[in-house]
């Protein structure tokens, strides 16, 4: 636009570059809890993240088969296998004896332990430890070593945290509140919307007025006077008061606003023509509303739709408030909270987790991000 | 799970079948009470004026009923509620406020949540300006705009998560996984537990809702920015501006109406940020704030009430001269409608 005019190649390269970073430090953080949850958890505490695709170094150590192991051969009383076993094998580039000195012998040479005995370690693991007298007792030498392991990426991380965190029943309770959270607000609201941009009645001024306050009354004043209504009510019936029923009514009431503001705006906006050829050939307004109105309005019924989906799933405070912690009600965002102090250190479980939670609203945002887009637009800037 | 599924899906056709077949119904009955078809010319005019008169309450009315009990209602009491005791029993006047403006972790949450105010709302309408801007000259301006786009449909918990990997601290001298620890080590410098280092601790939380609305931000004032006519710039560049003038001096003042909505969108939001001081510090090392200690005192040794409701109030007060600007803008862009 304002670009196109005097401009030198280095500028517009300049452009191109940091728009570049711009999109590298708003990607990467993401990113970097994608590549993590898929690695192996022993490597995500071994090496960065950006490392995953190099080889992680670590120090092991380990301890070799006991006296019984060994076998006569040649004179000599010799232990040989495996350092790893049958378990995951990793390159080893050095090996010790102690504990002070981990790496004191390359792989592959072979160590003098002292009273002849030796002790050889391959880069594949493979030892052997040979002795002119017969080991005795029942614990192996300790071998320390360095050892890489080639990048390993598995969806275990997944497995574990969907069966046996309780990540899946989550993502289930947050889909058990999310729908009917949002299906229900946009009825009440299409409904609401319409009377308040094409009838007429003695209030409305005042009742439009009300709602745009509203839009921008604080979560937090509602908080404890419904946690308080909530458990009279629950109390007097003798009914839990955390309940789905509970939470749905809350989300649709805090939703309300912004629903009848965006909706209005927009079924205000639309022809005249077509709401009073209609009413001239004898449709009531509640013909109108369903068969005109819903309609023409489904791109705005979409945006909010999506506004208030992504709200609902993403929202901690009011699933903290009115819903219990246990796992027949526990939503994602709350799960992942309860983890991150649980679980704190253990970014295996953490950073899966966070995915998973993080990975409805990404769908639906790239899905539908042009209604999305518009409702945003439309929410701000309406006329601006 | 599988019965969840299944009684979630009947209570989704419940719930919404219901609200279907109140509008219908009651539509239904009024059209039924107050005919105006079939009947004579003066008796049909006679009903359907009153069907005028009762139809729009038929529509607006679960709106009001759920608006009434879920915000209006609550704010009275929540006012009511500020001036009584812990359990809500006995009328305390003013002793909640006197308290708060005495506690030393409530006059730290004002002063956290002024720097949050100074800083967030600012550098989401600054960095989002840029990049619109920046974005709309390149031809993968729209593939950018959607990734910086995105963290704006990530929970806070999950950017939460997503930054403290980021913020991870290992001893010194050991393999630092979490990136900005690695980079600063990268160039020789001291690793550091961002996270409770008092006072910067606050913009390393800053930082991610920073990430998640610069997104909001540019889609909002690129979108202005295209609305700018073509020939204010043209007329700019024939009398000789340089890119930095055409910026300054006739695009922002043109979309200076959407850059205030913007700031004061992000603004309402900020003054509310709960979620990231939670799940990052829950308060500690001197970072909470207002929100937050809020929630604290709604469950700290079993519920203050009054001192929660009391915050919420001073959050309330924080946002009003907001809410009648907001107000003031809707009215000038609907003309009074």
């Amino acid at each position: 636009m304002a670009a196109s005019t005097g401009k030198s190649f280095a500028s517009r390269f300049g452009v191109h570059i940091a728009v570049l970073i711009f999109v590298a430090i708003w990607t990467v953080p993401t990113l970097g809890i994608l590549v993590s949850s898929l690695r192996d958890k022993d490597q995500i505490i071994a090496s960065g993240w950006w490392n995953s695709f190099a080889s992680s170094s670590q120090t092991g150590a380990g301890r070799l088969p006991a006296a019984s192991a060994q076998v006569e051969k040649d004179g000599k009383f010799v232990i040989a296998g495996n350092i790893f076993g049958d378990g995951a094998k990793r390159d080893i580039s050095a090996f010790g004896v102690k504990s002070a000195a981990p790496t004191q012998y390359p792989a592959g040479s072979t160590a003098d332990l002292g009273d002849g005995v030796t002790l050889q370690v391959n880069a594949d693991g493979s030892f052997v430890l040979a002795s002119p007298k017969a080991f005795e007792g029942d614990r192996g030498q300790r071998v320390y070593f360095a050892s890489s392991a080639p990048p390993k990426f598995t969806t275990d991380n997944y497995k574990t945290v969907l069966f046996s965190e309780g990540i899946g029943r989550s993502f289930m309770n947050s889909l058990t509140v999310t729908i009917p959270a949002t299906v229900i607000p946009i009825l009440i609201a299409a409904f609401a919307a319409y009377a308040l941009a094409w009838m007429r009645f003695p209030g409305r001024a005042l009742l439009i007025a009300v709602i745009i306050g509203l839009l921008v009354v604080p979560l937090q004043m509602s908080l404890i006077p419904l946690l308080k209504l909530y458990n009279g009510v629950g109390s007097f019936f003798g009914v839990p008061s955390k309940t789905y029923l509970g939470i749905w009514l809350a989300h649709t009431g805090f939703g309300l606003p912004f629903a009848i503001y965006l909706l209005r705006s927009y079924i205000a906006g639309l022809p005249r023509e077509i709401m009073e050829s209609a009413r001239i050939d004898g449709a009531s307004d509640f013909e109108i509303f369903v068969k005109i109105v819903l309609p023409l309005s489904f791109p705005v019924l979409a945006s909010f739709a999506i506004f208030q989906f992504l709200w609902v799933w993403n929202d901690l405070l009011v699933a903290m408030v009115f819903l219990g912690t246990e796992a027949d009600q526990i939503v994602l965002t709350a799960k992942l909270n309860a983890l991150l102090g649980s679980r704190g250190g253990d970014w295996e479980i953490l950073t899966t987790s966070a995915f998973v939670t993080i990975i409805v609203p990404l769908i639906v945002f790239f899905s539908l991000q042009r209604y999305f887009v518009r409702g945003l637009l439309a929410g701000s800037v309406k006329g601006g | 799970m599988a019965a969840q599924i299944f009684s979630a899906i009947f209570v989704i056709i419940v719930g919404v079948g219901g609200c279907v077949a109140y509008f219908w119904g009651a539509n239904k009955a009024l059209d039924t009470i107050f005919p105006s078809r079939g009947v004579s010319g003066s008796a049909a005019v006679d009903n359907l004026r009153r069907q005028g008169l009762i139809r729009p309450w038929l529509f607006v009315g679960p709106a009001m009923i759920i608006l009434t009990i879920y915000l209006i209602y609550p704010v009275v009491e929540t006012l009511r509620l500020s001036f009584l005791d812990r359990g809500g029993a006995s009328f305390v006047g003013f002793a909640n406020y006197e308290w708060a403006f005495g506690d030393r972790e409530f006059r730290n949450s004002i002063l956290n949540n002024i720097v949050w105010l100074a800083v967030v709302p600012a550098a989401c309408t600054f960095l989002g300006l840029i990049i619109a801007v920046l974005t709309d000259k390149i031809w993968w301006g729209t593939i950018a705009k959607s990734l910086i786009f995105l963290p704006l449909a990530i929970s806070f918990v999950g950017a939460s998560v997503i930054w403290k990997f980021i913020y991870e601290y290992r001893g010194e001298g050991q393999v630092q996984i979490g990136l900005l620890n690695a980079i600063i080590q990268y160039f020789g410098g001291q690793p550091q537990v961002w996270i409770s280092l008092p006072f910067w601790n606050n913009f390393f939380l800053m930082v991610i809702l920073i990430w998640i609305q610069t997104g909001f931000a540019m889609v909002i004032l690129s979108s202005a920015l295209r609305g700018i006519p073509e020939e204010t710039i043209e007329a700019a560049v024939i009398d000789g501006a340089n890119p930095f003038q055409i910026f300054w001096k006739i695009m922002v003042p043109q979309i200076w109406g959407t850059i205030a909505v913007v700031w004061t969108t992000i603004t309402i939001l900020v003054l509310k940020v709960f979620d990231i001081v939670l799940t990052m510090t829950n308060g500690q090392w001197n970072s909470q704030v207002l929100a937050n200690l809020m929630f604290d005192w709604m469950f700290r040794g079993g519920g203050d009430f009054g001192r929660g409701a009391t915050i919420a109030i001073i959050i309330m007060i924080a946002v009003i001269p907001i809410m009648v600007w907001n107000i003031r803008q809707a009215n000038k862009e609907t003309g009074g409608h």
